[in-house]
């Protein structure tokens, strides 16, 4: 099975700024990793390739310092890595993103599975999986938690839902999205550290995609950032007062209004 | 202190602290408790590729020697010596191998060793030798297509969990030590068993045991070396395992090093973190000097090994017993600058000093050891060198 995985590097800590100015992340000086959500989708990509035999490449659009994640995809596991990295793909929305990919998939060839992450950890909309899907005109299964069966045509998996899970049986070529109960992923081994040291990477520019520039980055996006701000948390208390049962009167009124029963 | 690493021994110890750190470290406290063997870890040790530090490259090793295989137990031992030692003893059944080993012998079995597929263990130990390791009683009989091996070994790390066993065993009881032989045995060799598994004051999480053979039948294709090559081959050996024995002390030192200079940094006494105070701060002044002077000991000689030098008794004889002295000395100090906090066992410091003890008695008494310092004196003044 040939197995396609999206991966992003995002910055590795959960206390980013934001520069008011240009609405932002400010990433200097800030180590970055691969995406946590995305390690597990390597290592399912990497178990299948063991079990089927095959090949996993993993795929990722951002900066020429997305190269090191990508280093990093091929020491656990990863046989190929493709950056897609282009002034004309910077200021992407998820739209955009899957765009880009989505070519990327399709110009590589025939995969068997494309496997995301659930969200990003900076990001967090979740939405590129599904959209890749659509543009590729494939299946989608969210949030899997364990892949049961995979033949050549089709896969049965376990999805997690809000109370539950599902079992799901899908065509393929399909592309999923992991959760992080599906395994735990492996450590590099050094055998694969060398191999990444001296590994190619490669990237195509929006050119050697053969993309159109109007698709992709801000001018393909059909959502702007207008402004980002941490919400501000009002705490407020009210004491109840009066006859205990005029008390609990109010107090489910004011459940009711704030939609808690 | 720059010692000077390669950027292969780099990525070597970097990545042997990211499996102790995110590995290691969550269970090392439940396995020193329970007393199991750390399988989870050694597969995540074969997986990284940590069993083909030491092992050369046309047997699929990465062809590092004495000084790598330090780095990593030095790294394992900072977070669990006791995990730490199931893999270095896992290194003497192959170093026998590469040093006395046929060509067919390596073929057959080191690949399986890299790969970390089959862990090894290595047995001199007997009820009556211990220091006085020519004392051994287990015998081998030579018999029609092979050996037939009859005693019991006793306190053998990894026993029980080990693929392949390297038996130090009497081909000729007439001649004592010069008539003991090495043996490979597997473990599902009939006559083959185990005894009694031993319950320890530290490294809780190896296994200690006993091997049984009872007309244990071992083809002639497995003995190693020479007849009554055993005891000699065995002597050499650990010249060259002992540095890592070394490594481990090291790296147990470093940790509690760590530990007190984290705990001394956050507890306040008489208004002040403890490690303001001048006669704490002259306890772990003298802990890291201690470490660091232990460290470039054993660093130099496993660098004398690996180049190649013939003899080097001595060099690795002073690197253990500096270096475990050392740990014995630091982790003491670590209790004790932790004080009532570090003597209980929700602190790691307890378990440490636990763990160094073993370090000044195997692979050599550090007494036994110093006798054997003092022997290459007198020899090299009697040389006149």
């Amino acid at each position: 099975m040939n197995v396609a995985v999206c991966l992003k590097q995002v910055p590795g800590t959960t206390k980013v700024q934001i520069d008011p100015q240009t609405n932002t992340l400010i990433r200097q000086g800030i180590e970055n990793i691969i995406n946590p959500f995305d390690t597990y989708a390597l290592e399912e990509g990497v178990r299948i390739k063991e079990r089927y035999g095959g090949k996993v490449t993993v795929i990722s659009m951002g900066p020429p310092q997305a190269e090191e994640a990508l280093r990093e995809a091929i020491s656990l596991g990863a046989d190929e890595a493709i950056l897609l990295s282009d002034n004309a793909f910077a200021g992407a929305d998820t739209w955009a993103t899957s765009y880009t990919l989505a070519w990327a998939i399709g110009k590589r060839g025939q995969y068997d599975l494309v496997i995301c992450g659930r969200q990003t950890i900076d990001g967090d909309t979740g939405q590129v999986g599904p959209e890749l899907a659509e543009m590729l005109g494939i299946p989608f299964v969210a949030y899997i938690s364990q892949i049961e069966e995979t033949s050549n045509k089709r896969m049965r998996v376990k999805r997690m839902v809000e109370d539950g899970y599902e079992i799901i049986e899908t065509p393929l070529p399909a592309v999923v999205s992991v959760v992080k109960e599906i395994n735990v992923p492996r450590l590099p081994s050094l055998r694969g550290l060398v191999k990444a040291k001296s590994a190619v990477i490669l990237v195509w520019t929006a050119e050697e995609l053969g993309v159109d520039k109007n698709m992709v980055g801000l001018s393909g996006s059909f959502t702007r950032v207008i402004k980002v701000f941490f919400p501000q948390r009002v705490r407020r208390g009210e004491i109840l007062r009066g006859e205990l049962a005029s008390q609990v009167d109010s107090l489910i009124d004011r459940l009711r209004d704030t939609k808690l029963i | 202190m720059e010692y000077f690493l390669t950027e292969q021994q780099k990525t070597i110890k970097g990545l042997a602290r990211r499996i102790a750190e995110e590995r290691i470290l969550p269970v090392r406290a439940e396995l020193d408790e329970t007393e199991e063997f750390p399988w989870g870890v050694i597969k995540d040790l074969a997986d990284s590729d940590m069993f083909r530090v030491f092992i050369p490259e046309e047997y699929e090793g990465l062809g590092g020697g004495c000084f790598e295989l330090c780095l990593v137990i030095e790294e394992l031992s900072r977070v669990c010596s006791g995990i730490a030692v199931s893999y270095a003893a896992s290194a003497l059944g192959p170093l026998t191998l590469l040093e006395y080993g046929t060509e067919a012998q390596k073929q057959k079995y080191l690949p399986d060793i890299a790969s970390g597929k089959k862990l090894t263990a290595f047995a001199l130990t007997e009820a009556t030798a211990g220091s006085d390791a020519s004392a051994i009683r287990t015998t081998a009989e030579r018999v029609g297509g092979g050996y037939v091996l009859n005693g019991t070994k006793q306190f053998i790390t990894n026993g029980g969990e080990a693929e392949l066993y390297t038996v130090i065993v009497l081909t000729d009881k007439t001649r004592g030590a010069r008539g003991a032989s090495a043996f490979l045995v597997e473990k599902d060799t009939p006559g083959f068993s185990f005894g009694k598994k031993e319950r320890k004051m530290g490294i809780r999480a190896s296994s200690t045991r006993e091997l049984i053979f009872r007309n244990c039948l071992v083809p002639e294709e497995n003995m190693i070396g020479k007849p009554g090559m055993g005891f000699i081959m065995t002597m050499k050996l650990l010249d060259r395992s002992r540095p890592g024995i070394g490594a481990q002390a090291v790296g147990l030192a470093q940790g509690a090093l760590e530990a007190a200079v984290d705990y001394t940094r956050q507890r306040i006494q008489f208004g002040q973190p403890l490690i303001s105070l001048p006669v704490v701060q002259d306890i772990l002044a003298d802990m890291a000097i201690r470490v660091e002077a232990a460290r470039a000991l054993v660093y130099a000689a496993a660098r004398t090994i690996d180049s190649g030098a013939k003899s080097f008794t001595e060099e690795s004889a002073m690197a253990k017993v500096f270096a475990s002295d050392t740990a014995m000395k630091v982790t003491t100090d670590a209790v004790q600058v932790c004080g009532g906090a570090g003597y209980m066992r929700d602190y790691p410091v307890e378990k440490m000093m636990r763990d160094a003890k073993i370090t000044q008695i195997y692979e050599g008494s550090n007494q036994v050891l110093r006798n054997a310092i003092a022997f290459e004196l007198r020899k090299r003044k009697a040389r006149r060198e």
